[in-house]
Protein backbone atom coordinates (compact mmCIF):
# COMPACT_ATOMS: atom_id res chain seq x y z
CA UNK A 1 0.00 0.00 0.00
CA UNK A 2 1.32 3.44 -0.87
CA UNK A 3 2.28 5.61 2.09
CA UNK A 4 0.09 8.30 0.53
CA UNK A 5 -3.02 6.25 1.06
CA UNK A 6 -2.54 5.92 4.81
CA UNK A 7 -5.12 8.03 6.62
CA UNK A 8 -4.09 9.35 10.03
CA UNK A 9 -6.44 9.33 13.00
CA UNK A 10 -7.90 12.84 13.41
CA UNK A 11 -6.24 13.16 16.84
CA UNK A 12 -2.81 13.16 15.13
CA UNK A 13 -3.58 16.12 12.88
CA UNK A 14 -3.15 19.01 15.32
CA UNK A 15 0.24 17.82 16.66
CA UNK A 16 1.35 17.34 13.04
CA UNK A 17 0.14 20.85 12.13
CA UNK A 18 2.05 22.29 15.10
CA UNK A 19 5.19 20.40 14.04
CA UNK A 20 5.00 21.28 10.33
CA UNK A 21 3.87 24.89 10.76
CA UNK A 22 6.46 25.45 13.49
CA UNK A 23 9.16 24.15 11.13
CA UNK A 24 7.88 26.45 8.38
CA UNK A 25 8.00 29.47 10.71
CA UNK A 26 11.51 28.44 11.79
CA UNK A 27 12.66 28.31 8.15
CA UNK A 28 10.87 31.60 7.41
CA UNK A 29 12.69 33.30 10.29
CA UNK A 30 16.01 31.86 9.13
CA UNK A 31 15.42 33.05 5.55
CA UNK A 32 14.50 36.53 6.86
CA UNK A 33 17.62 36.61 9.06
CA UNK A 34 19.92 35.39 6.29
CA UNK A 35 18.45 37.85 3.76
CA UNK A 36 18.63 40.83 6.12
CA UNK A 37 22.12 40.06 7.46
CA UNK A 38 23.53 39.21 4.02
CA UNK A 39 22.30 42.45 2.41
CA UNK A 40 23.01 44.69 5.43
CA UNK A 41 26.54 45.68 4.32
CA UNK A 42 27.16 47.32 7.68
CA UNK A 43 23.73 49.02 7.93
CA UNK A 44 22.89 48.75 11.65
CA UNK A 45 19.12 48.81 11.00
CA UNK A 46 19.26 45.76 8.72
CA UNK A 47 21.67 43.97 11.05
CA UNK A 48 19.18 44.46 13.91
CA UNK A 49 16.30 43.39 11.65
CA UNK A 50 18.11 40.15 10.81
CA UNK A 51 18.85 39.43 14.45
CA UNK A 52 15.28 40.15 15.57
CA UNK A 53 13.92 37.88 12.82
CA UNK A 54 16.05 35.12 14.29
CA UNK A 55 14.96 35.84 17.86
CA UNK A 56 11.27 36.69 17.40
CA UNK A 57 10.42 34.32 14.51
CA UNK A 58 12.89 31.42 14.33
CA UNK A 59 13.08 30.68 18.06
CA UNK A 60 9.27 30.41 18.60
CA UNK A 61 9.12 28.41 15.35
CA UNK A 62 11.75 25.99 16.65
CA UNK A 63 9.87 25.59 19.94
CA UNK A 64 6.57 24.87 18.16
CA UNK A 65 8.32 22.45 15.79
CA UNK A 66 10.03 20.58 18.65
CA UNK A 67 6.91 20.40 20.86
CA UNK A 68 4.87 19.20 17.86
CA UNK A 69 7.58 16.63 17.05
CA UNK A 70 7.52 15.17 20.56
CA UNK A 71 3.72 15.13 20.59
CA UNK A 72 3.24 13.45 17.20
CA UNK A 73 6.08 11.02 17.96
CA UNK A 74 4.34 9.84 21.13
CA UNK A 75 0.99 9.56 19.29
CA UNK A 76 2.55 7.46 16.52
CA UNK A 77 4.26 5.20 19.05
CA UNK A 78 7.86 5.96 17.99
CA UNK A 79 8.72 6.69 21.64
CA UNK A 80 8.17 3.03 22.53
CA UNK A 81 10.79 1.78 20.07
CA UNK A 82 14.55 1.47 20.74
CA UNK A 83 16.71 4.06 18.99
CA UNK A 84 18.16 1.59 16.48
CA UNK A 85 14.68 0.46 15.42
CA UNK A 86 13.71 3.94 14.28
CA UNK A 87 13.74 4.66 10.53
CA UNK A 88 16.69 6.66 9.18
CA UNK A 89 14.54 9.66 8.18
CA UNK A 90 13.20 9.97 11.72
CA UNK A 91 16.63 9.70 13.36
CA UNK A 92 18.14 12.16 10.87
CA UNK A 93 15.26 14.60 11.32
CA UNK A 94 15.42 14.35 15.10
CA UNK A 95 19.19 14.85 15.16
CA UNK A 96 19.04 17.90 12.87
CA UNK A 97 16.15 19.38 14.90
CA UNK A 98 18.00 19.07 18.22
CA UNK A 99 21.51 19.94 17.02
CA UNK A 100 19.99 22.81 15.06
CA UNK A 101 18.31 24.10 18.20
CA UNK A 102 21.68 24.22 19.93
CA UNK A 103 23.28 26.06 16.99
CA UNK A 104 20.30 28.45 16.94
CA UNK A 105 20.88 29.26 20.61
CA UNK A 106 24.61 29.85 20.00
CA UNK A 107 23.85 32.11 17.03
CA UNK A 108 21.33 34.06 19.15
CA UNK A 109 23.85 34.60 21.94
CA UNK A 110 26.62 35.61 19.50
CA UNK A 111 24.22 37.84 17.56
CA UNK A 112 22.83 39.34 20.77
CA UNK A 113 26.30 40.45 21.82
CA UNK A 114 26.83 41.76 18.28
CA UNK A 115 23.59 43.79 18.34
CA UNK A 116 24.52 45.20 21.78
CA UNK A 117 27.93 46.25 20.48
CA UNK A 118 26.37 47.98 17.46
CA UNK A 119 25.70 50.94 19.82
CA UNK A 120 29.46 51.48 19.95
CA UNK A 121 29.81 51.04 16.20
CA UNK A 122 31.17 47.50 16.64
CA UNK A 123 29.61 44.04 16.51
CA UNK A 124 29.20 43.54 12.76
CA UNK A 125 31.82 40.74 12.87
CA UNK A 126 29.75 38.85 15.44
CA UNK A 127 26.66 39.32 13.30
CA UNK A 128 28.58 37.88 10.34
CA UNK A 129 29.13 34.78 12.49
CA UNK A 130 25.37 34.75 13.17
CA UNK A 131 24.79 34.98 9.41
CA UNK A 132 27.12 32.03 8.79
CA UNK A 133 25.41 29.92 11.46
CA UNK A 134 21.99 30.88 10.06
CA UNK A 135 23.01 29.79 6.55
CA UNK A 136 24.17 26.43 7.96
CA UNK A 137 20.89 26.07 9.88
CA UNK A 138 18.79 26.99 6.83
CA UNK A 139 20.55 24.33 4.76
CA UNK A 140 20.25 21.73 7.53
CA UNK A 141 16.53 22.34 8.05
CA UNK A 142 15.85 22.15 4.30
CA UNK A 143 17.54 18.71 4.33
CA UNK A 144 15.49 17.75 7.43
CA UNK A 145 12.23 18.85 5.77
CA UNK A 146 13.15 16.85 2.65
CA UNK A 147 13.92 13.77 4.80
CA UNK A 148 10.70 14.05 6.82
CA UNK A 149 8.57 14.52 3.70
CA UNK A 150 10.27 12.00 1.39
CA UNK A 151 11.07 9.47 4.12
CA UNK A 152 14.08 7.85 2.37
CA UNK A 153 15.35 4.70 4.05
CA UNK B 1 12.65 6.84 -3.15
CA UNK B 2 10.12 6.56 -5.96
CA UNK B 3 9.29 9.41 -8.34
CA UNK B 4 6.14 10.09 -6.31
CA UNK B 5 8.19 10.20 -3.08
CA UNK B 6 10.46 12.80 -4.70
CA UNK B 7 7.45 14.76 -5.96
CA UNK B 8 5.93 14.76 -2.46
CA UNK B 9 9.23 15.85 -0.85
CA UNK B 10 9.64 18.70 -3.35
CA UNK B 11 5.94 19.63 -2.96
CA UNK B 12 6.45 19.95 0.81
CA UNK B 13 9.72 21.89 0.31
CA UNK B 14 7.83 24.23 -2.04
CA UNK B 15 5.29 24.81 0.74
CA UNK B 16 8.19 25.63 3.09
CA UNK B 17 9.51 28.10 0.52
CA UNK B 18 6.07 29.71 0.19
CA UNK B 19 5.57 30.12 3.94
CA UNK B 20 9.17 31.32 4.39
CA UNK B 21 8.57 33.98 1.73
CA UNK B 22 5.30 35.07 3.35
CA UNK B 23 7.06 35.37 6.74
CA UNK B 24 9.94 37.32 5.17
CA UNK B 25 7.35 39.75 3.76
CA UNK B 26 5.92 40.20 7.28
CA UNK B 27 9.43 41.04 8.53
CA UNK B 28 9.81 43.55 5.67
CA UNK B 29 6.39 45.06 6.43
CA UNK B 30 7.54 45.69 10.01
CA UNK B 31 10.81 47.20 8.71
CA UNK B 32 9.21 49.47 6.10
CA UNK B 33 6.88 50.99 8.73
CA UNK B 34 9.94 52.84 10.08
CA UNK B 35 11.17 53.91 6.63
CA UNK B 36 10.58 57.64 6.23
CA UNK B 37 13.33 58.32 3.68
CA UNK B 38 13.83 57.18 0.11
CA UNK B 39 17.16 55.57 1.02
CA UNK B 40 15.67 53.52 3.87
CA UNK B 41 12.78 52.41 1.66
CA UNK B 42 14.89 51.48 -1.35
CA UNK B 43 17.45 49.71 0.88
CA UNK B 44 14.84 46.97 1.39
CA UNK B 45 14.65 46.30 -2.37
CA UNK B 46 17.15 43.37 -2.50
CA UNK B 47 15.44 41.76 0.51
CA UNK B 48 12.07 42.04 -1.22
CA UNK B 49 13.51 40.21 -4.24
CA UNK B 50 14.63 37.31 -2.00
CA UNK B 51 11.14 37.08 -0.47
CA UNK B 52 9.58 37.35 -3.95
CA UNK B 53 11.76 34.48 -5.20
CA UNK B 54 10.80 32.30 -2.21
CA UNK B 55 7.08 32.95 -2.77
CA UNK B 56 7.43 32.38 -6.53
CA UNK B 57 9.23 29.05 -6.11
CA UNK B 58 6.71 28.09 -3.43
CA UNK B 59 3.61 28.98 -5.41
CA UNK B 60 4.89 27.31 -8.60
CA UNK B 61 6.19 24.18 -6.86
CA UNK B 62 3.11 23.59 -4.73
CA UNK B 63 0.61 23.82 -7.58
CA UNK B 64 2.61 21.93 -10.24
CA UNK B 65 3.78 19.12 -7.97
CA UNK B 66 0.43 19.05 -6.17
CA UNK B 67 -1.43 18.47 -9.44
CA UNK B 68 1.18 15.87 -10.44
CA UNK B 69 0.61 14.02 -7.16
CA UNK B 70 -3.19 14.20 -7.51
CA UNK B 71 -2.95 12.39 -10.88
CA UNK B 72 -0.08 10.06 -10.01
CA UNK B 73 -0.83 8.77 -6.52
CA UNK B 74 -3.36 5.98 -6.11
CA UNK B 75 -6.36 6.73 -3.93
CA UNK B 76 -6.49 10.44 -4.74
CA UNK B 77 -8.29 12.16 -7.64
CA UNK B 78 -8.02 15.76 -8.80
CA UNK B 79 -11.76 16.25 -8.16
CA UNK B 80 -11.54 15.17 -4.47
CA UNK B 81 -13.11 17.92 -2.38
CA UNK B 82 -9.98 18.72 -0.35
CA UNK B 83 -7.83 18.91 -3.50
CA UNK B 84 -10.33 21.20 -5.27
CA UNK B 85 -10.47 23.33 -2.09
CA UNK B 86 -6.65 23.56 -2.05
CA UNK B 87 -6.55 24.69 -5.70
CA UNK B 88 -9.27 27.32 -5.10
CA UNK B 89 -7.46 28.55 -1.96
CA UNK B 90 -4.18 28.66 -3.93
CA UNK B 91 -5.84 30.91 -6.54
CA UNK B 92 -7.23 33.17 -3.79
CA UNK B 93 -3.79 33.36 -2.12
CA UNK B 94 -2.20 34.25 -5.47
CA UNK B 95 -4.68 37.11 -5.98
CA UNK B 96 -4.23 38.43 -2.43
CA UNK B 97 -0.48 38.22 -2.89
CA UNK B 98 -0.66 40.19 -6.16
CA UNK B 99 -2.76 42.90 -4.51
CA UNK B 100 -0.43 43.04 -1.49
CA UNK B 101 2.55 43.62 -3.81
CA UNK B 102 0.64 46.38 -5.59
CA UNK B 103 -0.20 48.08 -2.27
CA UNK B 104 3.44 48.17 -1.14
CA UNK B 105 4.74 49.10 -4.61
CA UNK B 106 3.21 52.58 -4.10
CA UNK B 107 5.82 53.33 -1.43
CA UNK B 108 8.65 52.07 -3.62
CA UNK B 109 7.50 54.30 -6.51
CA UNK B 110 7.27 57.29 -4.19
CA UNK B 111 10.77 56.58 -2.83
CA UNK B 112 12.16 56.40 -6.38
CA UNK B 113 10.53 59.75 -7.22
CA UNK B 114 12.03 61.36 -4.12
CA UNK B 115 15.42 59.80 -4.85
CA UNK B 116 15.34 61.06 -8.45
CA UNK B 117 14.41 64.55 -7.21
CA UNK B 118 17.36 64.47 -4.80
CA UNK B 119 15.13 64.65 -1.71
CA UNK B 120 16.99 62.54 0.83
CA UNK B 121 15.37 63.78 4.06
CA UNK B 122 12.41 62.33 5.97
CA UNK B 123 9.12 62.55 4.10
CA UNK B 124 5.78 62.18 5.90
CA UNK B 125 3.90 61.24 2.73
CA UNK B 126 6.36 58.41 2.05
CA UNK B 127 6.01 57.18 5.63
CA UNK B 128 2.24 57.21 5.25
CA UNK B 129 2.24 55.08 2.07
CA UNK B 130 4.83 52.73 3.59
CA UNK B 131 2.40 52.17 6.48
CA UNK B 132 -0.42 51.18 4.14
CA UNK B 133 -3.28 49.62 6.11
CA UNK B 134 -4.76 47.95 3.04
CA UNK B 135 -1.38 46.33 2.34
CA UNK B 136 -1.19 44.90 5.85
CA UNK B 137 -4.80 43.69 5.63
CA UNK B 138 -4.18 42.00 2.28
CA UNK B 139 -0.99 40.39 3.61
CA UNK B 140 -2.94 39.10 6.64
CA UNK B 141 -5.65 37.67 4.37
CA UNK B 142 -3.05 36.09 2.11
CA UNK B 143 -1.28 34.54 5.12
CA UNK B 144 -4.59 33.24 6.51
CA UNK B 145 -5.42 31.57 3.19
CA UNK B 146 -1.96 29.93 3.06
CA UNK B 147 -2.56 28.61 6.60
CA UNK B 148 -5.94 27.25 5.48
CA UNK B 149 -4.20 25.41 2.61
CA UNK B 150 -1.79 23.78 5.10
CA UNK B 151 -4.71 22.79 7.37
CA UNK B 152 -6.53 21.37 4.32
CA UNK B 153 -3.42 19.39 3.32
CA UNK B 154 -3.06 17.86 6.80
CA UNK B 155 -6.72 17.15 7.62
CA UNK B 156 -7.66 16.19 4.03
CA UNK B 157 -11.40 16.57 4.76
CA UNK B 158 -13.46 13.97 2.97
CA UNK B 159 -10.47 11.77 2.04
Amino acid sequence: MSVFAIIRPDSWNFPLLLHVFGAMVLVGGLLSAVGSLAFARGDARLLRLGYWALLAVSLPGWLAMRIGAGWISSKEGWDNLPEDALPTWLRAGGFIADAGGLILLVSLVVGGVGVYRLREGKGSGLLKATLLLSVVLLGAYVVAAWAMAGKPD
Amino acid sequence: MSLDDWALALHVLSAFSLVAGVIFFWVLIVAVRQADTAERTLRLGPLTRVADAAVGVGMGGTILLGIWLAFSVGGYEIWNGWIVAAIVLWLIAAEFGRRTSAAFAVGVRKARELDAAGQSGPNSELLKVNRTRSGVLLQALSSAVVLLIIIDMIWKPGA
